[in-house]
C-alpha cells in the first residue's frame, strides 16, 4: 500500500501540473434578498442565467402525476396580453433564448439575452414567470405533445428499461413514475391543476441562480429583483426520502428488436457520504467516462459485445443507486451480463491497481478545468454546485478531493458499495439465454 | 479582491468583443491546410485534424470502410500500443474521438492548452503509422455492428431514413448509410481499411484545426515540427463525384414497423448546396426553412398545421447547406391521433401552396434576420462550434472565405430571393415522399414532440451537475 501512495506522487511530478479552474466566482445578494453566483465575463455582449426551483416534478401532488411538466412547458405558451405566437414572436424580435425543462428534483430555467436589449428581455421572462395564461387551446395543443412524448416513451427500449428499473426500485415514490404522467393523469388535469403546480414549486425559498456573461453584480442584483422578486416566498413539501426495494436479479421485458437494451443498478451512496469522492473515483475506473474504463475495456475493446457502456453514481435529493447501461445483439445478451457482474465482483473483492488510479485521477483533475469553456456551461456549473450545497470555493479545491482518494479508500468504497449479487439488470428486447 | 479584478475587466468589453473570434489561416509546405481560432476565455484547446474522404468517396461494395477505419485508427503504430492513444489523452485530462460523414472525417481532442505537442505528436504518427492485428479488425467490426444496431437496426426512423436518402439520390453516394450497409459491414476486412487509409489519408488530403487558448505561431511551431516531415501522396486521386441527374419524377415510399410510436411524414426537395464563392441561393434557401418551418410556434408550417388546422403535433422544416454535393430542403409533419398521413400530406402541400401565394411574412422575416445576427455573437460562446463549422466546410469545397462572407450572405438575402428560391425548389417532381407508419395505421398513436426530455440532471450525478 505503500507502494501505491509513492506511485501516486510520482505520477504528480511526472505529469505537467493539471490547469486550473480560475474563473472567479462571487456571490451577489440582491436588495431584495435573491442570491445568485456570478462569474463576470466581458468578452463577449451577452448573459448566460441559469434558474432552479429545487423539488422540480417531485413536487406532484398524489394523483396529479405530470402536472409540473405540464405547467412548465406552458410557461412560453402566452402570458399577460400576448397568446403563444404572440410571446414567441416577442421573444424572436429580441432573439432572446429561453428554456423551461422538468426534471425529478428541479424545475429548470436557462436564459441567454444579448446585453443591448437586456432589460427587454428580462421583463418579458418575467411576465412568462408571473403572467403565465394557460389558456385553453394552448393547454390542450401542448398536452397533445406531452401524450406524444408518452407514446413514443412507451416505444422506446432504453426508456422502457429505465422506467422498469425505476417501477421496481422506488416504490410508492414519485421517482418510481415517470415525470410525463401517464395517459390518464395527463388527461384528467384541469387548468386549475396547473396553476395549483406551478404555486408548489416556482416560489422563492426554492430558488437557486448563477449568471455568467456580460453583468455587473449590480446589474445583477437590480435583474434578480426585476425577474424573481414578486414570486411568493414558499410552496409544497417535498416527499420524504424513497424506499429503495431493487433486489439483485433480472427482469426481462420482451421487445421484439435486434437489440437488447440493458439497464442495471444496485444501492448507491448519498452525495454527502464521507466516501463519496471515492466512490466518484471507482466509477471513473469501473465505468466512467473513458475509453479506458474497466467495462469498456472488458466489454467493448476484448470482446465487440457493445458500442458503450457506461456507469454512473446517481444521487438524488431522495434516493441513491450505482447505475449503469449498455446494447448488445439479442444472441450476447446473457454474456454481456455476466461480463459484468464479474467485473462488478472483481473490482469489490480485488480493488484497484495503482497505476489505474493513478490514470483515473489525472483523468478526473486534468478535465475538470476544461469544463469551464464558456459562459454557458460556466452558469450550469455554478448552479450545479449550488444544488449540491458545496461551497463558493469549490472549483478550487475538487481536485485536492480527488487527490486525496487513496488506493485503501477506493477497496474499503468498493467492498461497501458495489455487490454483483445486489445487482439488478433490465433487459429490453428478445435476449437469449436469460 | 476578486471582484474588484472583474470589475476592472468592464471597462474593455466593446473593444473585445469586435476581435473574440480570430482566425489564422496558413499552409504547411507538404499541402497541409492549418486553420487556428484563437479564445484565450480558458486555458483549454481542441485538437483537430480532418481528412477530405468521407463515406460518399468509398468505392463499390466496401460501404461503410470510412467509418470502420475511423474505428481502427485508435488500435496503434509502432509507437503507440492498440488503446493507447485515448488512454494517453485520458491520463492527460482530456478527452478524444472522431467522427464520420459522407463528406469529411475527423479526428479530434480536447485537452489543457500545454498538452497540444503531445496529441500533435501521435495524431501525426497514425497519419501514416497504423498497425492493424487481424484480432483488433474483427473485433472492432463486432462493436460497429453494434453500433448499427444502436443507431439504426434499433430505430424504425433510422430504417426509414436510410431508404428515403437511397430514393432521394440516383447517382451519388449519399444515398448509401455512412455507417454502411449491414451485410457489406460484415465482409469489411483488414485489408479494406488499410487500402482505403494508404489512398487518402495524407497531409495534402487534411486539414489541421486548433482552437482555444493558443496562439497561430505556436501552432505553426508545432504543426511543422509533428506534420510537417510527412510526405504528401503525390498521386491523391481527385475528388470526382458523380453528379445527380434532373429528377424529373416524384418519388413515394412508405416504411411500417410495429415500433413506430406515431406515423411521420417526411418530404425532401433536392437542393443546390453552398458552392465556393457562390452561396446566395443556399442563403435564400437557410432563410426559406427558416421561415417554413424553425420556429415551433410562428413560423408558416407551425401556424397553420399546429395553431389554424390543428391537424398536426409536430412540424419542422430543415436544410443544411454545407455538402460537397446536391443536398435536401426536408419537412416532416407528425400528425395528430386520428390523422392519416395522406390528410398530413395534404395540408402540408395547402401550406405550402399558401405561402407560394401569399409571399413572406414581413415581420417573421425582420425576426430570422435579427436572430441570425445574434446567432454570430451566441457562437463566439462555443468555441467547439466554431472548429466544428470551419472543419465542415473546408471539407465540404468551401474556403474560410465563404465561411467568413457566410452571415453577410444571410443578412443580404431579401423576400424576393427566398421566394425565387421556394419557386425553384418545392416542386413534387423534385421530391422523395415518405410515410412512416405502423402495420395497423388507422390506430397509430401519436409521437415526436419539442417538449425536452429529461436528461443530465435526472441523473443527479454530482459531478455531472457541477
Amino acid at each position: 500500500m505503500i507502494w501505491q501512495v509513492i506511485r501516486a506522487a510520482l505520477a504528480v511530478i511526472v505529469l505537467a501540473l493539471p490547469a486550473r479552474a480560475e474563473v472567479p466566482i462571487v456571490s451577489v445578494t440582491s436588495p431584495g434578498g435573491i442570491t445568485a453566483w456570478l462569474v463576470e465575463s466581458h468578452d463577449i455582449p451577452f448573459t448566460a442565467l441559469e434558474i432552479r426551483f429545487r423539488g422540480g416534478a417531485s413536487l406532484d401532488t398524489p394523483g396529479k402525476r405530470g402536472a409540473i411538466n405540464l405547467m412548465t412547458a406552458l410557461i412560453e405558451e402566452g402570458a399577460g396580453d400576448m397568446d403563444a405566437q404572440g410571446f414567441a414572436a416577442a421573444r424572436d424580435a429580441l432573439a432572446a433564448s429561453y428554456s423551461f425543462r422538468t426534471y425529478d428534483d428541479v424545475l429548470a430555467i436557462s436564459a441567454k439575452f444579448l446585453s443591448e436589449n437586456r432589460d427587454d428581455a428580462v421583463d418579458l421572462l418575467h411576465l412568462a414567470l408571473t403572467q403565465t395564461r394557460f389558456d385553453t387551446d394552448a393547454i390542450e395543443r401542448v398536452r397533445g405533445q406531452v401524450f406524444a412524448n408518452i407514446r413514443a416513451d412507451a416505444q422506446d427500449p432504453q426508456t422502457i428499461a429505465t422506467r422498469t428499473l425505476d417501477r421496481l426500485a422506488f416504490g410508492d415514490h414519485p421517482y418510481a413514475t415517470a415525470l410525463d404522467g401517464t395517459m390518464d393523469s395527463v388527461a384528467a388535469l384541469t387548468r386549475d391543476d396547473l396553476i395549483a403546480a406551478r404555486a408548489r414549486v416556482m416560489v422563492r425559498d426554492r430558488l437557486v441562480v448563477s449568471a455568467v456573461g456580460d453583468i455587473t453584480p449590480e446589474d445583477l442584483g437590480a435583474l434578480l429583483d426585476r425577474l424573481l422578486g414578486d414570486l411568493p416566498q414558499t410552496g409544497a413539501e417535498e416527499p420524504g426520502d424513497a424506499p429503495f426495494l431493487l433486489e439483485g436479479g433480472v427482469t426481462v421485458v420482451p421487445y421484439d428488436t435486434p437489440q437488447s437494451e440493458i439497464i442495471f443498478g444496485q444501492k448507491g451512496l448519498k452525495q454527502d457520504d464521507p466516501d463519496f469522492f471515492a466512490a466518484y473515483v471507482l466509477n471513473e475506473i469501473l465505468g466512467g467516462g473513458r475509453f479506458t474504463s474497466r467495462l469498456m475495456t472488458e466489454v467493448r475493446e476484448k470482446r465487440g459485445l457493445t458500442y458503450g457502456i457506461g456507469t454512473y453514481l446517481v444521487a438524488l435529493d431522495h434516493a441513491e443507486l450505482v447505475m449503469g447501461g449498455a446494447a448488445t445483439q439479442n444472441a450476447r445478451a446473457a454474456e454481456t451480463i455476466a461480463v459484468i457482474r464479474e467485473q462488478w465482483g472483481r473490482i469489490a473483492a480485488e480493488g484497484v491497481s495503482a497505476d489505474e488510479l493513478d490514470a483515473a485521477k489525472t483523468y478526473l483533475t486534468g478535465s475538470y478545468p476544461l469544463r469551464f469553456d464558456g459562459n454557458g456551461p460556466i452558469a450550469n456549473i455554478l448552479v450545479g454546485m449550488q444544488l449540491q450545497g458545496y461551497p463558493i470555493d469549490y472549483a478550487k479545491t475538487r481536485n485536492a478531493r480527488i487527490e486525496e482518494v487513496t488506493g485503501d479508500d477506493i477497496a474499503r468504497v468498493a467492498k461497501r458499495l458495489l455487490a454483483p449479487d445486489a445487482l439488478h439488470f433490465v433487459v429490453v428486447g428478445q435476449p437469449e439465454g436469460l | 479582491m476578486r471582484v474588484f479584478r472583474v470589475l476592472a475587466l468592464a471597462s474593455i468589453a466593446f473593444a473585445s468583443a469586435a476581435t473574440a473570434e480570430t482566425v489564422t489561416s496558413f499552409d504547411l509546405e507538404n499541402g497541409m491546410q492549418v486553420v487556428v481560432i484563437e479564445d484565450h476565455r480558458a486555458p483549454v484547446v481542441v485538437h483537430m485534424v480532418w481528412y477530405r474522404v468521407g463515406s460518399a468517396d468509398e468505392g463499390p461494395g466496401v460501404s461503410g470502410v470510412a467509418h470502420f477505419l475511423e474505428h481502427l485508427m485508435f488500435k496503434g503504430t509502432d509507437t503507440v500500443a492498440p488503446g493507447e492513444f485515448s488512454a494517453t489523452v485520458e491520463a492527460n485530462g482530456g478527452d478524444d474521438n472522431a467522427f464520420t460523414s459522407w463528406d469529411y472525417t475527423a479526428y479530434f481532442q480536447r485537452i489543457a492548452a500545454d498538452r497540444l505537442d503531445l496529441v500533435m505528436r501521435m495524431e501525426a504518427d497514425r497519419m501514416r503509422g497504423l498497425k492493424l492485428s487481424e484480432e483488433d479488425v474483427v473485433t472492432e467490426r463486432a462493436v460497429v455492428l453494434e453500433e448499427r444496431n444502436k443507431r439504426t437496426e434499433n430505430d424504425p426512423g433510422a430504417l426509414f431514413g436510410e431508404q428515403r436518402r437511397a430514393a432521394q439520390y440516383l447517382n451519388l453516394r449519399y444515398g448509401t448509410p455512412v455507417i454502411g450497409w449491414k451485410h457489406e459491414i460484415e465482409a469489411l476486412n483488414r485489408d479494406d481499411a488499410l487500402a482505403f487509409y494508404k489512398t487518402f489519408y495524407a497531409p495534402n488530403n487534411a486539414i489541421l484545426i486548433v482552437a482555444g487558448d493558443v496562439t497561430p505561431d505556436a501552432v505553426r511551431t508545432l504543426a511543422e515540427t509533428h506534420y510537417g516531415p510527412i510526405a504528401p501522396t503525390v498521386d491523391l486521386p481527385e475528388r470526382l463525384r458523380p453528379t445527380e441527374p434532373p429528377q424529373l419524377s416524384e418519388r413515394r415510399l412508405s416504411y411500417a414497423d410495429p415500433r413506430v410510436a406515431q406515423p411521420t411524414v417526411i418530404r425532401t426537395y433536392l437542393a443546390p448546396e453552398r458552392d465556393a464563392g457562390n452561396q446566395s441561393e443556399a442563403a435564400a434557401l437557410t432563410v426559406l426553412a427558416e421561415l417554413l418551418g424553425g420556429s415551433p410556434t410562428t413560423s408558416v408550417l407551425a401556424r397553420k398545421l399546429q395553431f389554424e388546422s390543428q391537424i398536426a403535433v409536430y412540424s419542422g422544416v430543415f436544410y443544411d447547406g454545407v455538402s460537397l454535393d446536391a443536398t435536401t430542403l426536408a419537412m416532416a409533419v407528425v400528425p395528430v391521433p386520428g390523422v392519416s398521413p395522406e390528410e398530413a400530406e395534404a395540408a402540408l402541400d395547402g401550406a405550402l401552396a399558401g405561402f407560394l401565394k401569399d409571399g413572406v411574412d414581413a415581420e417573421e422575416f425582420q425576426r430570422i434576420k435579427t436572430q441570425i445576427s445574434a446567432a454570430e455573437i451566441y457562437a463566439r460562446d462555443v468555441v467547439r462550434g466554431l472548429a466544428q463549422s470551419y472543419g465542415e466546410a473546408l471539407t465540404s469545397g468551401l474556403t474560410i472565405a465563404d465561411v467568413q462572407a457566410w452571415p453577410d450572405a444571410l443578412r443580404a438575402v431579401t423576400p424576393d430571393d427566398v421566394m425565387a428560391a421556394a419557386r425553384k425548389v418545392l416542386d413534387r417532381k423534385n421530391a422523395v415522399t415518405g410515410f412512416l407508419t405502423r402495420p395497423d395505421a388507422a390506430s397509430a398513436p401519436a409521437g415526436e414532440t419539442t417538449i425536452p426530455e429529461g436528461g443530465d440532471e435526472t441523473a443527479g450525478n454530482a459531478e455531472a451537475a457541477e
